[in-house]
């Protein structure tokens, strides 16, 4: 009894510091999204000026094929960073990427995408405050959805994608809703 | 120009993210969207609630907090609303439930077990004045008390 007394202020402290070490590793910015598995939200996003009447995104867009969803806005720096990607992933012809211009101007949208290239089949854009921005639960760009052929969300991506987590993670799940 | 100093430190207020724009015409209804405000939390600086906080995501949230209760949602709806999206997480006081009984309860447990370690301490231990009085001296050891104290007067 005597022992196990002594023993236990430095048992607390360990498990705590493993929780404490463990938590020096999380990203704060990883929350965990409550829309996994659920159906897309309900949008009908006009679309970006220069691109066509009908290249508007609204959720029947999204059924029929296994999707990316791309979040990006003319203001967002890391947008820039992940764009070259994107533009490889159209390139390859891997999926098809639909985007939300969020919290943007239509005009400041299109000619971000006529500097940087255009990956995306359809945009819509989501003038603030963002409705559609905060039905996908996004918090922060750039975000991207898995959406797979029924329209359901199956995973969220934060931050930029690189290659390596584009052939890693996210086409490997493509793949396999594409089989389903 | 002390006194000045202090009146005006105490006629300030703190400095609130929530624009005139923003706010609601009803003061009763721009009460409650405040209160809510104060426990949503700021996606973007996670530490602040929306109502505190200049990002443009709280922003937002503070519009749409607005829009659903002048539609008539009761706070709890709004409540259902923003945590259908964004999850427990973003109320700053997390709810009672299963999953979070540890964080509600463990507080309370560490208070109870260190009350408990105290106690059995303190229980353990004889009270001071009732230890039994030491035995008498031996011969041996007055004699040896008696050269001590003869050689201390000297």
């Amino acid at each position: 009894m005597r022992r196990f007394l002594y023993v236990l202020p430095v048992a607390v402290f360990a498990i705590m510091a493993l929780f404490f070490l463990k938590g020096l590793t999380l990203n704060p910015r990883d929350i965990p999204s409550v829309l996994i598995d659920r159906p897309v939200p309900e949008m009908s996003l006009a679309p970006l000026p220069g691109r066509g009447e009908s290249s508007g995104l609204g959720t029947e867009n999204l059924k029929g094929r296994v999707s990316l969803v791309n979040i990006y806005g003319s203001w967002c720096i890391s947008c820039v960073q992940e764009h070259p990607v994107l533009m490889e992933i159209k390139r390859r012809g891997d999926a098809p990427i639909h985007a939300v211009d969020w919290r943007d101007d239509p005009v400041l949208g299109a000619a971000w995408l006529k500097k940087n290239g255009d990956p995306y089949e359809r945009v819509g854009i989501d003038p603030p405050p963002g409705r559609t921005a905060v039905d996908f639960g996004v918090t922060g760009a750039p975000e991207s959805f898995i959406v797979d052929k029924a329209g359901v969300i199956r995973y969220k991506h934060v931050g930029p994608i690189s290659m390596e987590i584009w052939t890693k993670t996210l086409l490997p799940i493509i793949r396999e809703l594409e089989k389903r | 120009m002390k006194r000045l100093v202090v009146a005006l430190l105490l006629l300030s207020t703190p400095a609130l993210a929530v624009n005139p724009d923003e706010m609601l015409k009803d003061p009763a209804q721009e009460h409650r969207a405040r209160e809510l405000g104060k426990d949503l939390r700021c996606l973007v600086c996670q530490n602040q609630s929306i109502d505190d906080s200049d990002a443009d995501l709280a922003k937002d949230l503070r519009v749409i907090v607005r829009e659903r209760i002048a539609k008539g949602d009761s706070d709890e709806q709004v409540k259902k609303f923003v945590v259908d999206r964004y999850g427990d997480y973003v109320l700053l006081k997390p709810p009672f439930k299963v999953t979070t009984l540890a964080l509600w309860l463990g507080p309370l447990a560490l208070f109870l077990g260190g009350l408990w370690a105290v106690l059995a301490f303190y229980r353990r231990r004889p009270a001071a004045g009732t230890a039994p009085p030491p035995p008498p001296l031996s011969a041996e050891e007055r004699r040896r008390l008696d050269t001590l104290l003869k050689e201390s007067e000297r």
